[in-house]
């Protein structure tokens, strides 16, 4: 059973130290198992391969599925298509609901599954199948006039539109007015693993049983996805994630190729199936951001002291099912104005299904306005950091609430510092260094903190002063392992190695995704909830086997506040006279995050985010051909992600406090904000360097030529 | 099953004389662009002739030049004592392409004979004439960024990604190939070939011809030369644009001078109008420029590949009046 605990803040001594990753040794030897490399110890005996078919149009209907020559391959053992596929009780999730009719609603769909007794000729066999379409008009380009569909919410659940007092009168009283647009292209999460997995079906009890290994930010989600589609309970269904390489939120929920494996498993008299996704496939399946288009309209005294801000959304979703990024959501909370307008609307393609990518919604969104603020400095004279400190809100914008710990100037000040921002000269195109302008940018930062609900954690005494610990959470590799290691250490009053952690099952009790930066504020807070009500119904000299589930109580004096974490990022760029190629030799983020619980695994996190932040302002293009309706730079050597060479001093650093109200870790999540606003400050350095502003990204070297 | 037969001849002829008897045989060197092919369903061929054991492994001086063996690997090759001293170009086009890992795998013959990176010619799902000849050209209408601007034709605007090519081009190598006919010679510039109404065809040589080793004479320019090469991002990425330079400046008129450009056409594009404009002049950054505008007259551009004639300018002024200023200094 599971009782509800009141938190008191956790007295630390593991959590702020640099523990070693504790499933290090396993990763770095090769000894972690992935999705699709259980073998016979976790059960998976004589498992058949599954390959996916993928329509080779973008609307349409499947008229004839031909799989005569795949059948003949000696090592096929089977193909199944929407004629033969297993049904599903519940096909809302247009994403999910694969191979119950003809219909083809983007290129790259899963239109049959082949499935092998090697991968290689499950391969083969996919290549033989031949199938045939009725071909309808398609549409798959994102332009300004076909982006009208106004979404009822916005990821997640948030207003489709805002408008406070009135942003047109304000704009026309205002001193200085920047009104630009801004782009953001389709960009890919690319996880270092591919998504797989794996899936076997028993009886259990008289009951259908489907178990799965899934590399996924989520196990339960990946339930709650699947087990009413299959017409399952949940307890029918059994999802694992011992090891994931990286997910980006592309792991978040689960996508098409889950659905496929679990129906290909229905078909095989018990035997697991693996399906692996390819890299090429992941561009069509499994999720990506939208490209966006930003209309901002920032009006100002001559001070630079905003009016009126209104951050218009143009965007695009799949026609199968809605995604809606929400792109406008920072204007509504980041700068004091008392006029403010933020709408989103959405061009329906038919076209493959976005979804989450690091910072969805903050990442194209604090793009655009960070560079639309770096406008604004230049157009009223005022420093980019003076700038925003002058905006700064005395509450949250949005609710009206005070903001528990709002540091943005202290990050600001804290980052000029360190990067030498005061000499920094304040006109553009002001200093060369041999063939190369240089200059430097900065941008703000924010991420909101959020904790989930629906997580619980258990926990039981061990012989000799050890602890079992589980919560059904999954560690994509940010070191949740680790941190949670710690964060139990401390609320039991033990040392980390007297806690044995156990992750990633459905069997566990149930924790939030990975995703949100909320992951190890939701399930920390649930792992100190128990540990606290342990030691209160077991004391501090438990028998062994005794064990209490709990969750954390909401706190209602958290109710009061607003939680947000902040940051500044600072980039130099240099931009070559002749070539305009772009280099970033700095990069240096300061944030306001709360209580960092790792130092070595928080310093990844916010290092990767802000590479992957560079990695998007420079580089990242997913291009999609309308004619064809599918992205065509759909490998690593014609999407190019930041390569070593073009990441040179990155470096993160905090500022030292802790949040106690949020959580009783002092904690706020650390996932996402590394990429906010990082591209606004590569590209607002590239401006200083050059004088001249490219407003989309990725910004490449043709934009410099003269 | 499709079944596909791997054979290791013992000798360069034996290799040849097994292509030949077969139709459908391809040499197999380092395999970073064929393997890839095959996994992506570009290639199917139904036998693989390994030749990356054949002893085509030699640095070696002639009179007048170095002999490059065809399985000689890119790392080796662009390390290699006498490539670093007589040839720095080669060194250089080497060392900006791919990766540590891909050179150390991928052979001189086979960075040659690596076929275009156009993105349409390696996704089975869409036409491409060079993949299947008459389907028609995607890129054309589709993703531009690293088309062609010079040589292209309706039938194919891919341009060749190799930067040793381009390398090669400035410097006046030549091939060496065996075929059932026995050996030949060619000029570098006659290896690769411009699309014409046959995209699916990259290079002038025989189906069972094999590269034996490349010739490069080591004359006076090639050893003030240079290699500059363009990309998205700093390393591990294709050309945009790049400029292969050798010249030799005499009494502050050029009298020798080589241009090469990667990145532009469906081979490397030898600059000969451009170099006949500059020799006999003072190098100054106007005269290259003018010669370049010279040669690019011809060149075809869409919004996609405009940036490339500004870039290709750029570049090709810094690369040749950098070799010059070294000169005087
Ligand atoms: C991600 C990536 C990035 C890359 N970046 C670059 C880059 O920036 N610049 C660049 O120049 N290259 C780049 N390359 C390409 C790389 O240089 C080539 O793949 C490599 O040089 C090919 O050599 P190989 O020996 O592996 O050839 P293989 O793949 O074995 O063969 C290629 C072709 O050559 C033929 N062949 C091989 N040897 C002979 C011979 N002796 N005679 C006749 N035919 C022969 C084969 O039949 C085949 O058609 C990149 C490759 C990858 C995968």
């Amino acid at each position: 059973m599971t009782v509800e605990q009141q938190t008191t803040p956790l007295r630390v001594h593991s959590v702020g130290s640099r523990l070693d990753r504790v499933d290090g040794i396993e990763k770095v030897t090769g000894r972690a198992t992935y999705a699709v490399e259980h073998g016979e110890s976790a059960g998976i005996v004589d498992p058949l391969h599954v390959w996916l078919v993928q329509s080779t149009v973008a609307r349409g209907r499947v008229v004839g599925v031909d799989s005569r020559a795949a059948l003949a391959h000696p090592d096929v053992v089977g193909v199944v298509d929407h004629t033969s596929s297993p049904r599903l009780a519940d096909t809302d999730n247009g994403e999910l609901a694969i191979l119950q009719d003809a219909e083809v609603h983007f290129r790259g769909q899963i239109v049959a599954l082949v499935l092998a007794e090697t991968p290689e000729a499950a391969r083969e066999g996919a290549a033989l199948v031949e199938v045939s379409y009725d071909e309808e008009p398609h549409e798959a380009e994102l332009r300004e006039d076909n982006a009208t569909h106004r979404p009822d919410s916005v990821n997640p659940d948030m207003d489709t539109d805002t408008d406070e007092g009135d942003v047109d009168a304000a704009l026309a009283d205002a001193a200085i007015v920047v009104e630009q647009s801004y782009r953001t292209a389709y960009e890919h999460n690319n996880p270092l693993e591919p998504h797989a997995t794996t899936a076997w079906w028993t009886e259990e009890d008289g009951r259908d049983v489907l178990s799965m290994f899934d590399s996924s930010q989520g196990v339960h989600g990946v339930v709650q996805a699947l087990a009413p589609m299959l017409a399952l309970d949940p307890d029918q269904v059994r999802v694992r994630a011992p090891y994931v390489g990286g997910g980006f939120g592309s792991k978040g929920e689960a996508h098409a190729h889950v659905m496929a494996a679990a129906l290909a498993a229905r078909t095989t008299g018990g035997r697991p199936v693996r399906l692996a996704v390819t890299r090429q496939q992941m561009f069509a399946l499994t999720g990506y951001r939208t490209a966006t288009i930003s209309h901002l309209r920032l009006g100002a005294d001559a001070d630079g002291r905003l009016t009126a801000i209104e951050h218009r959304v143009q965007e695009q979703t799949s026609r199968v099912r809605e995604f809606a990024e929400q792109t406008g959501s920072p204007a509504r909370m980041m700068y004091a104005a008392p006029h403010r307008r933020t709408s989103h609307r959405l061009a329906v393609l038919d076209v493959a299904v976005p979804s989450w990518m690091r910072a969805p919604g903050e990442m194209p969104g604090m793009y655009a306005h960070e560079v639309a603020m770096d406008e604004l400095a230049v157009s009223c004279g005022v420093d980019p950091i003076e700038l925003r400190i002058r905006n700064e809100p005395d509450t949250d914008p949005e609710t009206g609430k005070p903001f528990n710990d709002r540091r943005l100037p202290d990050c600001l000040r804290r980052g000029a510092e360190r990067f030498g921002w005061s000499s920094r000269p304040s006109e553009p195109r002001a200093t060369r260094d041999g063939e190369w302008w240089v200059g430097t940018g900065v941008a703000s930062a924010t991420y909101p903190a959020m904790r989930m609900p629906g997580n619980a954690a258990r926990v039981s005494a061990l012989d000799g002063g050890r602890y079992a610990v589980g919560i059904g959470c999954v560690d994509i590799g940010t070191g949740a392992r680790t941190v949670l290691t710690q964060i139990a250490a401390d609320a039991l009053g033990v040392p980390p190695d007297h806690v044995d952690l156990d992750i990633a099952d459905t069997r566990l009790p149930p924790a939030s995704v990975a995703g949100g930066s909320s992951g190890t504020s939701s399930w920390g807070s649930a792992i100190v909830a128990a540990a606290q009500r342990f030691r209160a119904d077991h004391g501090d000299r438990p028998d062994a086997g005794v064990e209490t589930t709990a969750s954390a109580a909401a706190d209602p004096a958290a109710e009061e506040y607003a939680f947000h974490s902040f940051g500044a990022v600072f980039a130099e760029a240099r931009v070559h006279r002749w070539t305009g190629e772009i280099r970033v030799p700095r990069l240096l983020g300061a944030y306001s995050v709360g209580r960092v619980v790792n130092p070595v695994t928080a310093r990844s996190q916010l290092v990767g985010g802000l590479v992957m932040g560079l990695s998007a302002g420079l580089f990242e293009e997913s291009w999609r051909d309308p004619r064809f309706g599918h992205v065509v730079t759909q490998d690593l050597a014609t999407y190019h992600v930041a390569s070593h060479a073009d990441v040179l001093d990155v470096d993160a650093e905090w500022l030292d406090e802790a949040d106690e109200l949020f959580t009783p870790m002092g904690s706020r999540g650390i996932g996402e904000i590394g990429i906010v606003g990082t591209a606004a400050a590569v590209a607002n350095a590239t401006h200083h360097a050059t004088g001249v502003r490219v407003r989309s990204i990725p910004i490449t070297a043709d934009r410099f030529l003269e | 099953m499709r079944a596909m037969e791997y054979v290791r001849p013992a000798t360069p002829a034996e290799a040849v004389a097994t292509v030949a008897a077969r139709p459908g045989a391809r040499f197999l060197a380092g395999g970073t662009n064929l393997v890839d092919h095959l996994k992506l369903g570009v290639a199917s061929p139904e036998t693989l002739v390994d030749v990356r054991r054949l002893p085509l492994d030699a640095v070696e001086t002639y009179d007048g030049g170095v002999r490059v063996g065809a399985n000689v690997l890119n790392s080796d090759l662009a390390s290699h004592p006498l490539v670093r001293s007589r040839l720095p170009l080669v060194s250089r086009a080497l060392l900006a392409g791919a990766s540590g890992q891909i050179r150390n795998q991928a052979t001189t013959g086979g960075n040659l004979l690596q076929r275009t990176r156009c993105v349409y010619f390696q996704d089975v799902t869409t036409p491409c004439n060079k993949r299947e000849p008459g389907s028609g050209c995607s890129a054309l209408e589709g993703y531009g960024r690293y088309n062609a601007i010079l040589g292209a034709s309706p039938a194919c605007v891919a341009t060749h990604p190799s930067d040793l090519a381009v390398a090669l081009a400035a410097l006046d190598a030549s091939v060496v190939l065996l075929g059932a006919d026995g050996e030949r010679r060619i000029p570098f510039e006659e290896l690769h070939r411009l699309p014409g109404d046959d995209a699916a065809t990259d290079t002038t040589l025989g189906p069972d011809e094999l590269i034996l080793a490349v010739e490069v004479p080591t004359t006076e320019a090639a050893r003030r030369s240079a290699y500059r090469k363009v990309r998205d991002r700093a390393s591990f990425a294709f050309a945009l644009v790049s400029v292969a330079g050798a010249v030799r400046v005499t009494d502050g008129v050029v009298e020798d001078v080589r241009i090469a450009w990667g990145g532009v056409a469906h081979k490397p594009w030898r600059a000969r109008r451009a170099e006949a404009a500059l020799v006999g002049q003072a190098l100054t950054a106007d005269a290259v420029r003018a010669a370049v505008d010279d040669e690019l007259g011809a060149a075809e551009t869409t919004p996609q590949t405009a940036y490339k004639v500004p870039m290709l300018r750029n570049t090709t002024v810094l690369t040749l009046t950098q070799l010059a200023e070294e000169e005087v200094a």
